[in-house]
């Protein structure tokens, strides 16, 4: 059987969330390097309706995955749901995006199989033959490069933003849409999920917010976050937060930036004492221009921070309270 | 309910590490602590047994120092402890650490185990969903909250974006916990006395050997990542940062 690639996309009410397509993209790449084919499985009773979608993509195939278990996501459903269609496909690499979902069953499906999952990849490298993929390690402090050492289908999830999807090419004709349908047995499915929900309305919408001032574990206690208050009122900004922030209590949940919180982008966002997980960066790295103050000169937030300042965000905020207050009392020149 | 909780040393969050000679793991002279979501973990297990009585066990898997782990868990009111302790667990892969734990604990009945969500050296979030699927238990991941029904048990999972989901479930089964589920407590004096005098039993590489195979995928190397934005550094000291930093905000982001 020659080698194939096979992309799962996600989606949700009959809709591919972005980063299925970043790994559309991603698998283009990898096809590119390689020389495999890339094909695409569509996975649950929407997939003959947005297949067609999936198809217009530079893609060899696309399989719609049906059975009526897979209805509602469960992990016991989608992992034997595509281990089945995976046992008779026996492609080389399965591509998945790092979605909550994902890695709710893959670790799952692969363990079934005996396989393993290279997870959360930020990029893939093809040296000599030989086919590497970068994932972030210690919070961003470091990369690895991270080979497979046993057997085909090697899974590989990739993490949001690590490819564009704007850059997945449409194929010059669609695709050819197969349907495979799935048995999945009575008893297989433990887990009865329900409904899936959103908690009382948010107070805060930092979406429009044009000036952010976030703050992270950096502050250290409660009562510090005065200064970052009093720096975002005289910015004329919002107060933000990283997740360690909220889950103290000492800010409300509906000020938390990142992949469980709000996603902002406003023209400036200035972090304080943020390491910049990648949790984190998700929801603010579509800001104009992001400042980050943090002592450790190696923190993750500074590979994507447009202007640095590595120091202690004690000494560095009353002198900056002072100062936008000059320039914004004098307006001449402070 | 008896409780297995999964936890493991990670290098301490603000410590500067450095690469080993070959340039595939870090140099381990750095100070660790436990990995943060499973101390979440831990602290859910005990308050689990506060309302619905049985037993806290923790394990880890690492070399010596890794006990510290243990130690803090057993102060903090774990009943007792297992230690897989050899300097090779810290190389297993996520499948072969799952497996180690599995045959540490394979004479244990346990109703439910909690593994942090992820760690923050690898962060594979894998080792507790293959834990599950290699005991043939149902699992759940991100989970929020924890109720004891008449079937089982009912978690809160998070979602994306500020959405979550219930999930009803049966017994035994495999738990991630994330973050922020719950407030931590602290050791007390009497909790670390009492920690000296519980049971820690040790497991060598040798009696789960036989459950490990090969790795599956190999760290061919690591590195300091590549900046890729220009980045403007403000130097000097903090006034002059501040002058400089209001500078950039009126005259370059026209913010001010
Ligand atoms: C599934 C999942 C979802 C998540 N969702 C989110 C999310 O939505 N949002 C989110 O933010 N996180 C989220 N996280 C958590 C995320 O992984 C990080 O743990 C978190 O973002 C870290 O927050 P932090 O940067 O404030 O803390 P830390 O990582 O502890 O960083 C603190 C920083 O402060 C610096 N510092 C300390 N003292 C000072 C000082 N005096 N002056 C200047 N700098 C100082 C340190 O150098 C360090 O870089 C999620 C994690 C998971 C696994």
């Amino acid at each position: 059987m020659p080698e194939t690639i096979l992309v799962v996309v996600e989606q949700r009410e009959g809709k591919l969330n972005r980063v299925s397509w970043e790994t559309i993209a991603a698998g283009q790449a990898i096809a590119g390097a390689t020389g495999w084919p890339l094909e695409a499985a569509v996975v649950g009773t929407n997939a003959p309706s947005i297949s067609p979608e999936v198809a217009g993509k530079k893609l060899a195939k696309v399989y719609a995955i049906e059975s009526r278990k897979l209805d509602a996501y469960t992990p016991d459903a989608f992992a034997a749901g595509l281990k089945q269609f995976l046992a008779t496909k026996q492609p080389k690499l399965v591509l998945m995006p790092h979605t909550y979902q994902v890695r709710d069953f893959v670790p799952k499906l692969a363990t079934a199989m005996g396989r393993s999952v290279v997870s959360d990849c930020i990029g893939f490298k093809h040296e000599s033959g030989k086919l590497l993929f970068t994932r972030q390690m210690f919070q961003g402090k470091l990369a690895a490069d991270v080979s497979f050492a046993g057997d085909a289908p090697w899974f590989v999830t990739f993490q949001n933003g690590a490819f564009r999807a704007d850059k997945a090419e449409a194929g010059a004709s669609a695709a050819a849409v197969e349907t495979v349908k799935v048995e999945i047995a009575e008893g297989v499915v433990r887990n009865q999920p329900q409904e899936v929900f959103k908690e009382a309305k948010q107070a805060v919408d930092l979406t429009q917010a044009e000036i952010i001032v976030a703050v992270g574990r950096g502050i250290k206690e409660q009562k510090n976050i005065l200064i970052a208050k009093q720096l975002a009122d005289a910015l004329g900004g919002d107060l933000a937060a990283s997740r360690p922030i909220c889950d103290s209590g000492w800010l409300p949940m509906d000020r938390q930036i990142g992949s469980s919180g709000q996603t902002v982008a406003p023209k400036l966002y200035l972090a304080l004492g943020i390491s910049g997980a990648i949790q984190h960066i998700v929801g603010m790295k579509g800001s104009r221009a992001i400042v980050a103050v943090n002592k450790d000169s190696e923190a993750p937030i500074f590979e994507i921070a447009d202007y640095a300042v590595v120091g202690n965000l004690f000494d560095i905020v009353p002198p900056l309270i002072e100062e936008v207050k000059k320039a914004k009392a004098g307006d001449s020149h402070g | 309910m008896k409780i297995l909780v999964c936890m493991k040393q990670v290098p301490q969050k603000d410590a500067p590490l450095k690469l080993n000679e070959s340039g595939t793991w870090i140099r381990e002279d750095v100070s660790y602590e436990v990995n943060e979501p499973d101390a979440y973990a831990l602290e859910e297990a005990l308050r689990q047994r506060e309302k619905h009585k049985g037993e806290v066990v923790v394990i880890t898997s690492g070399p010596a120092r890794a006990q510290q782990v243990l130690r803090e868990a057993l102060a903090k009111g774990a009943d007792r402890a297992i230690h897989l302790e050899d300097e090779k667990f810290v190389g297993l892969d996520a499948f072969n650490t799952a497996k180690a734990i599995a045959a540490a604990i394979k004479d244990e009945p346990f109703d439910l185990i909690f593994t942090g969500l992820q760690s923050d050296d690898y962060g594979y979030a894998q080792t507790g969903v293959i834990l599950a699927e290699l005991l043939g238990w149902p699992h759940a991941t991100i989970i929020m909250q924890i109720e004891k029904t008449d079937a089982g048990i009912r978690v809160k999972r998070e979602l994306e974006a500020g959405y979550f989901q219930f999930v009803d479930m049966p017994l035994p089964a495999v738990l991630t916990i994330q973050s922020g589920i719950n407030k931590l407590r602290y050791a007390t004096l009497i909790g670390i006395k009492q920690a000296k005098n519980k049971p820690l039993r040790k497991v060598t590489l040798a009696e789960v050997g036989g459950a490990i195979g090969n790795n599956l995928q190999k760290i061919e190397r690591l590195y300091v990542p590549q900046k890729t934005k220009k980045t403007e550094y403000i130097e000097g000291p903090a006034g002059e940062v501040a002058k400089k930093l209001v500078d950039k905000l009126r005259n370059e982001l026209r913010v001010l």
